[in-house]
């Protein structure tokens, strides 16, 4: 298996920082805020590799900094420092170097998100088919026909309905909305694609679905995948390798079905004790 | 003959932070798997027989030993130190394992379920599908069963599922546990056939079994577990 992704060193920090930031905050001070500056050390030091096809979990409470470290891979965020290479073929792309018109590039062309808030990741004020035609058309796909053929393939493979590809997915369901968005995240057929919280608040059977639409897309493309949530459903279903994030830092990173059935980590141990 | 697999010296103690325990499973266990031949684990509940397969498997992290296994190559990986990644392809190549429980998609057939570890693989949908239907009409799944969601399926029904599963990718090393406790005794006959057609592939075996009769119908050699002792230095306490 080739590596598609080698992140070190991820860090992001909200403020104007001092000296004690790092040493005086995580899991062991039981807070992300600096005491002494008020900063957030919304991530430090997150390390981890991804490999071609593979799909990686990243866990833990709500502000661990889990959406942090996809928003600065997708370039929605800067991080404050670290590296990120990306390998594109032969090519090996360090990401937080690029210029804003190359990481646009990228984010258009090989990455794929898929937001918690449908708001994010569509335009409400185009269709459906439009929303897809918006991420083809910066493809350099120019045929009205082929990219409308395009985005009904699309929608059909996510299972929309094609008679609403004309319709604003705003009066959409929250499940279709998610199908939406996903079905505009793979029109490029993206290599790595980000997911944050795609299935919460959505009713289980709903969720259940687009899960299995989840996995059979990464069997199809062999798509990578991070994939956030504090779901512990989610990561047993979804990811072959977990990590398990806390006040901004990792705490502990293994196999999943090693992090759910032999918890190494205090914290761990709690959580996954608690979801039984 | 090199063994396929061989446990050195494994411990595995499970510490609970919060309860401030250690909770030993099983002890300095010293065994070896070879290719063709079936080692069974015996022992009364609680010994660390289900412990001993989750460590080669890599779902534990032992505490302490080597499993050495040994690739078709010659190579040999310590399964204690290998990283997560190197497990993860063992696991799609060369080490199946069949668990008392069988974890599923909702929405998956169980012809889908069965064949998944082939085209995980590589194996073209057609010749999974083949190899697939050949395995549950082997193991006497109904043909009405093969295009539904198992679900709904009874305990023996799953069960067989799960073992057609992980059968069907010819693993080098397979490690079954308990793979027959809700069969039948026909369908239980049929399970002993294949698994002794399977030996005769050359795959190696590290079972459990819940009834001693299959031990001897199956065993090439025996290993027994003994729980291990709760001597006070394993009860110590260990916070971090
Ligand atoms: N723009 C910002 N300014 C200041 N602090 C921020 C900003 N964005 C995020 N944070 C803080 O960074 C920390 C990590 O946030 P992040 O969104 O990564 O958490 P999360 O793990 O995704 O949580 P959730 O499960 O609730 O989505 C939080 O404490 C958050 O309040
Ligand atoms: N994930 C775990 N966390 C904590 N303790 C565990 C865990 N798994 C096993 N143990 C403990 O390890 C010991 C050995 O358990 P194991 O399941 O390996 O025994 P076994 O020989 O398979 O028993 P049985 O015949 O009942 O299946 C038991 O005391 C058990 O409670
Ligand atoms: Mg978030
Ligand atoms: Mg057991
Ligand atoms: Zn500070």
């Amino acid at each position: 298996m080739k590596k598609i992704l080698e992140v070190r060193g991820l860090t992001k920090i909200y403020g104007s920082g001092c000296p004690r930031c790092i040493s005086a905050t995580g899991p062991a001070h039981d807070t992300n805020v600096c005491p002494h500056c008020g900063t957030v050390v919304a991530a430090h030091d997150v390390a981890f590799d991804l490999h071609e096809g593979e799909i990686l979990g990243i866990m833990g409470e709500s502000g661990s900094g889990k959406s942090t470290v996809v928003k600065t891979l997708f370039f929605d965020d800067k991080p404050s420092s670290g590296s990120a290479r990306f390998h594109d073929g032969e090519q090996v792309q360090e990401l937080f170097d690029l210029n804003p018109a190359e990481q646009r590039w990228l984010r258009n062309h090989k990455f794929g998100m898929v937001y918690q808030n449908p708001n994010l990741g569509l335009n409400f004020n185009v269709s459906a088919g439009g929303n897809i035609a918006e991420r083809l058309l910066m493809n350099d796909l120019r045929h009205y026909g082929d990219i409308r053929d395009r985005a009904r393939q699309l929608l059909a493979r996510t299972e929309v309905l094609s008679n609403r590809m004309d319709e604003s997915p705003k009066r959409f369901s929250g499940g279709m909305q998610q199908r939406v968005q996903i079905a505009k995240a793979l029109a490029t057929r993206p290599p790595l694609l980000f997911l944050d919280e795609v299935t919460t608040g959505l009713d289980l059977s709903v969720q259940a679905r687009i899960l299995d639409l989840i996995l059979e897309i990464q069997q199809e493309l062999n798509t990578a995948m991070i994939v956030v949530t504090h779901d512990l459903g989610v990561i047993r279903l979804l990811a072959g390798r977990t990590l398990v994030m806390k006040y901004g830092r990792v705490i502990e990173a293994g196999l999943t079905d090693q992090i759910l059935e032999d918890p190494q980590h205090a914290y761990t141990q709690r959580l996954v004790a608690s979801a039984l | 003959m090199e063994p396929r697999l061989r446990i050195e010296n494994l411990s595995k103690r499970f510490v609970l932070h919060e309860q401030a325990k250690t909770i030993p499973s099983c002890e300095d266990v010293n065994l070896s798997v070879y290719t063709g031949k079936l080692t069974a684990l015996v022992g009364p509940t609680g010994a660390g027989k289900s412990s001993v397969l989750k460590c080669v498997y890599r779902s534990y992290l032992p505490t302490a030993g080597r499993m050495l296994y040994r690739n078709d190559l010659g190579t040999v990986t310590d399964l204690a130190q290998a990283s997560d990644h190197e497990v993860l392809t063992l696991r799609r190549n060369d080490i199946g394992f069949v668990t008392q429980f069988l974890h599923c998609l909702p929405r998956k057939s169980a012809l889908d379920v069965t064949c998944e570890p082939l085209i995980a693989r590589g194996t073209s949908a057609h010749e999974a599908h083949e190899e697939g239907k050949r395995l549950l009409r082997c193991l006497k799944v109904p043909e009405r069963l093969w295009g539904v969601p198992p679900a709904t399926f009874s305990g023996g029904e799953k069960q067989r599922i799960n073992l057609a599963r992980g059968l069907i990718a010819r693993p080098r090393l397979l490690l079954l546990d308990e793979p027959t406790a809700s069969l039948d005794p026909g369908t239980t006959d049929n399970v002993i056939s294949l698994l002794q057609d399977i030996k005769q592939d050359g795959v190696a075996l590290l079972a459990i079994f819940h009834h001693p009769e299959l031990v001897s119908r199956l065993a090439d050699n025996v290993f027994e577990l003994t729980p291990p002792l709760t001597t006070p230095n394993l009860q110590e306490t260990t916070l971090s």
